[in-house]
């Protein structure tokens, strides 16, 4: 129950609370607080019938407490920040607070903050996720992670990063910035730290709820949710799984119909942008057998949108089903992505389809894979061309499979 | 209540641009300035002599040590500065934005000065 609560409402009272103390860590001090006092409180007295007014008002008193005891020495600020609080000391136990967790969001998300300390603070002011929590999602030591938390609030605080949602002029770009925050989570979350997937998911949704206006918040939704749909599907003992090859029962059939419909209603929308783009070619899949010329129409428009080489690959992908490993390969080849181990590892594909040695490819794309997963599902590849190659040396091989592990436009 | 921002100019090492170049730039870095004058926003605002006119000072025990040139040899060097009052970052950066604008090429880098 106060997990639960916890979950749902801390960014929420870290919002208010920052707003009234006009200071982060006080507002985070204070809110654990109340989530402290909450769990002694509660299992004996009962949860209060507004537990989210309640854990508001006791942060807002500790608040309080704590500021007096400080402004009893010489502390100007804390001074002033309890005579402004004790003039506005609302009714009692507000059941009904305003949201203010756009104007945190668009603080965390803020353009001159490091895109990694943009995630942590999001995770940690909105999503409640412990420093020790994050780093470990990030693979970095703890003490790493909470220095990259505390400069980044330093600089909050010095160089006064406004606790405003940006006028909207502004809007269009600060709400891109604050989609990669959450899709980027989203992303570090996709093979095996499923909590991350859920949280960016949850936040997802609370973007939706404050900005129900806006299309691309619920197409990163829609996107995010299909791409989720097909998790454990997706990952057979910790193997990856290629879309073909997945078991469909396995799909979670909620956020599939949850991720369809709201892809519908981006379409009625009309005002198209990548992560609605995104979303449609994934709900394409979810609706096998797929579509792939439809697919293509949709990696154009994706195209016009965001001019990518990664795009073009995934593309290419689709091509091959619609036009032949032929056209596709010779749109692979004009893309200058050798970095990427996609790329070698849909040039393999297309390369065997066509009857070639896939080999070398394979081996570019290993070099090139980091995950695990990735690196097994393309060792295996590996080893059954090679055998391929030994067994049937002038054979062309026809077999036909998705051409891709990762990658979520093409659908895993 | 405003906050106090550092604008610093930082530009490559070696001969300033002909005039040809650097004058537009120059024309247009005074408007910028009684812009921000006539803004309320403008504090104080200097561009410097080359970093071969400094000269480094530092005190060690009673003595203080004097040095030829600047404090770092880097590429880059600070070509002069802008102080501005603003309400916040965004307005800080937004100013900032109009000078690196006008600098062309320039990096402005924006530092809250403290105490206000």
């Amino acid at each position: 129950m106060i997990e639960q609560i916890f979950l749902a409402e801390y960014g929420r009272a870290v919002s208010v609370l920052t707003r009234v103390l006009g200071d982060l860590d006080l507002a985070e001090e204070a809110v654990q607080d109340a989530f402290t006092t909450a769990a002694e409180q509660w299992p004996v007295k009962g949860v209060p019938p507004a537990p989210a007014g309640w854990i508001i008002t006791t942060a807002r008193n500790r608040a309080i407490d704590k500021l007096r005891r400080e402004s009893k020495g010489r502390e100007k600020h804390a001074q002033a920040v309890l005579l402004q609080m004790l003039q506005h000391q609302p009714e009692e136990e507000v059941g009904d607070v305003p949201d203010e967790r756009l104007r945190l969001i668009f603080t965390c998300c803020h353009p001159s903050l490091a895109l990694q300390a943009q995630v942590a603070l999001t995770l940690k002011l909105l999503g409640g996720l412990t420093t020790g929590e994050i780093a470990r999602a990030f693979l970095v030591p703890e003490p790493t992670m909470a220095q990259r938390i505390v400069r980044a609030k330093g600089k909050i605080r010095a160089a006064r990063i406004p606790y405003r949602v940006p006028r909207d002029a502004d809007l269009p770009e600060r709400l891109k910035a604050v989609l990669a925050v959450v899709y980027l989570i989203f992303n570090e979350g996709y093979f095996d730290k499923e909590a991350l997937e859920a949280e960016a998911i949850r936040l997802g949704r609370v973007l939706a709820q404050l900005m129900p206006d806006e299309p691309e918040v619920w197409g990163l939704l829609a996107l995010m949710l299909l791409v989720a749909s097909r998790r454990q599907a997706r990952l057979r003992n910790g193997e990856l799984v290629l879309l073909e090859d997945q078991d469909r029962t396995r799909w979670n059939a909620e956020q599939t119909a949850e991720g369809q419909d709201i892809v519908r209603r981006c379409l009625r929308w009309n005002q198209p942008g990548p992560y609605q783009i995104q979303a449609a070619i994934n709900a394409v899949h979810s609706d096998p057998p797929t579509d792939w010329h439809q697919v293509v129409a949709l990696y154009d428009q994706l195209l016009a949108h965001t001019p990518s080489p990664v795009v073009a690959l995934h593309r290419a992908v689709a091509i091959a089903e619609t036009e032949g490993p032929r056209t596709a390969l010779r749109e692979v080849d004009a893309l200058d992505l050798d970095r990427y181990h996609l790329f070698h590892a849909v040039r393999a594909d297309l390369l065997q389809r066509l009857g070639e040695d896939p080999a070398a490819a394979l081996e570019a794309a290993l070099e090139r894979a980091e995950h695990p997963a990735e690196r097994d599902l393309l060792r295996k590849r590996l080893s059954l061309a090679t055998a391929n190659q030994q067994e049937h040396p002038d054979q062309h091989d026809q077999d036909h499979h998705d051409p891709q592990p990762g990658g979520h436009s093409t659908g895993l | 209540m405003t906050q106090k921002y550092l604008l610093s100019i930082y530009q490559p090492d070696g001969e300033a641009p002909p005039p040809e170049v650097l004058d537009p730039i120059m024309a247009n870095l005074r408007e910028l300035n009684e812009e921000m004058q006539a803004k309320g926003v403008w504090v104080f605002a200097a561009g410097l002599h080359p970093p071969s006119t400094a000269t480094v000072l530092k005190a060690k025990d009673d003595d203080v040590l004097m040095t030829d040139g600047p404090f770092t040899e880097g590429k880059e060097h600070i070509g002069g500065f802008t102080v501005i009052q603003a309400e916040d970052l965004d307005e800080a950066l937004e100013w900032g934005r109009r000078l690196a604008t006008v600098l062309n090429m320039l990096s402005v880098e924006v530092r809250p000065v403290v105490g206000g």
